[in-house]
């Protein structure tokens, strides 16, 4: 069953949390990721693997590069999970 | 009928005998990297956990740093050179492509006649040689075998690309090959997709000399960072978990892990997509010595038992990867 809008945001919030360290209460739809999380551009390929993972999607390298913003990556989980 | 062929008499099994290396005499620190580009020590080191690398001087040639590191290694397995019997280097960076580095080095180490040749397969040449060693003496067509992975990457190094200048470094790694009477190297894992060959590939062929052009830069290696970041670090763990498979050691087993020192960042999503125990020491050679692609390997080999971390007899899980893009896994018994 496709995941929440909600849901899709706590499921990103612990893997921010995970790889990056950064408080879950932090990772909200309006953050960078990198310049307010503090996610770089190989810690958001962990972050996008992980996410492929928990939401049954598929994150080209291409695509990666527009998520900018949790808002983005959200959007985009919604949008194209199996 | 045809008539019968007299197979040869080779080895039940192969191990390594003995492990030598060469790291060139300058090391080259961050803040000389940062002459060039638009960075910072820090950048460089939260990417990819280099903060120095060596890089050879006019003398330091792949010949010579070759020379150095298989003589070592052949007193290492305390043998003579004369016993030699196979030379396989593996190099990406030898711009001289006829004859072979390793018809040279055969003669100048004094192995006589020793069959000799090159092969090319970037960051996993040092799996790639092993299997080939490892063969030649099961298979009875030599008894010891030289492989060495040498690399002069600094001459195909764009300094003012600021993905890559700081990446690479120069060295040669070497070991010894030979019979044994109990099983010492695992089944390699290994391949090729060839569908990502320019995700890492040299910017310009040579010919492009030849055709008259005149490029404003000389060729360099260039590289998709984040693809390969993501092939490396996922499918490779799944690469090397397989090794260990085929090798029937479980991750309890292993005592060390030596992945091609590639990126800090890379070893350390590998080690956390494996799930390596705490006792697992792992190569980190990377930090001072930076990426040596197909030397990477028999380097980090021989500092972490010249250093203590490593002893003689433990098992070692290795993995090349790089460009092609290439990869080979096994599990072998450390020299």
């Amino acid at each position: 069953m496709a995941a929440t809008q909600e849901e899709i945001v706590k499921g990103l919030a612990e893997i921010v949390n995970e790889i990056a360290g950064i408080p879950e209460e932090d990772v909200q739809l309006d953050k960078s990721f990198t310049d307010d999380l503090d996610v770089d551009s190989l810690s958001m390929v962990e972050v996008v693997v992980a996410a492929e993972e928990r939401f049954d999607v598929k994150i080209p390298d291409d695509d990666v590069k527009t998520l900018k913003t949790v808002g983005d990556a959200v959007t985009y989980i919604a949008e194209h999970q199996g | 009928m045809p008539a019968k062929i007299k197979p040869a008499q080779g080895s039940p099994y192969a191990r390594v005998l003995g492990v030598g290396g060469y790291r060139p005499t300058r090391v080259v620190p961050n803040e000389e990297i940062l002459k060039h580009i638009e960075s910072s020590d820090e950048w460089i080191r939260s990417r990819s956990g280099i903060a120095t690398r060596h890089w050879a001087g006019p003398d330091e040639t792949v010949t010579e740093m070759t020379l150095h590191a298989a003589g070592k290694a052949i007193a290492d397995a305390g043998l003579a050179p004369e016993q030699v019997d196979a030379v396989i280097i593996s190099t990406v960076s030898h711009f001289k492509q006829t004859p072979s580095v390793a018809t040279e080095i055969a003669h100048r180490l004094g192995t006589g006649k020793a069959a000799a040749f090159d092969i090319s397969a970037a960051c996993a040449g040092f799996g790639y040689g092993l299997t080939i060693a490892k063969g030649l003496v099961v298979e009875g067509s030599a008894r010891y075998v030289l492989v060495v992975g040498v690399e002069r990457l600094s001459d195909l190094t764009d300094l003012t690309d600021r993905s890559t200048a700081f990446l690479f470094g120069d060295g040669a790694g070497a070991v010894i090959v030979g019979p044994s009477q109990e099983p010492a190297i695992g089944p390699t894992v290994w391949g090729s997709e060839g569908d990502k060959h320019e995700t890492i590939t040299q910017t310009l062929p040579w010919d492009v000399y030849r055709d008259g052009g005149r490029p404003e830069k000389y060729p360099a290696i260039r590289q998709e960072g984040q693809t390969v970041f993501r092939w490396a670090v996922f499918e490779m763990a799944k690469v090397a978990q397989e090794a260990l498979e085929v090798a029937g050691i479980s991750a309890e087993d292993l005592d060390v892990f030596i992945p091609h020192q590639a990126n800090m960042r890379i070893i350390d999503s590998m080690v956390k997509t494996l799930k390596l125990p705490e006792h697992v020491t792992v190569a980190r050679d990377v930090e001072t010595t930076g990426n040596t692609s197909a030397a990477s390997i028999p380097l980090a080999m021989e500092r972490l038992l010249a250093t203590g971390q490593a002893r003689s007899g433990d098992t070692a899980l290795v993995i090349g990867f790089g460009a092609g893009l290439v990869y080979a896994a096994t599990v072998v018994t450390l020299p």
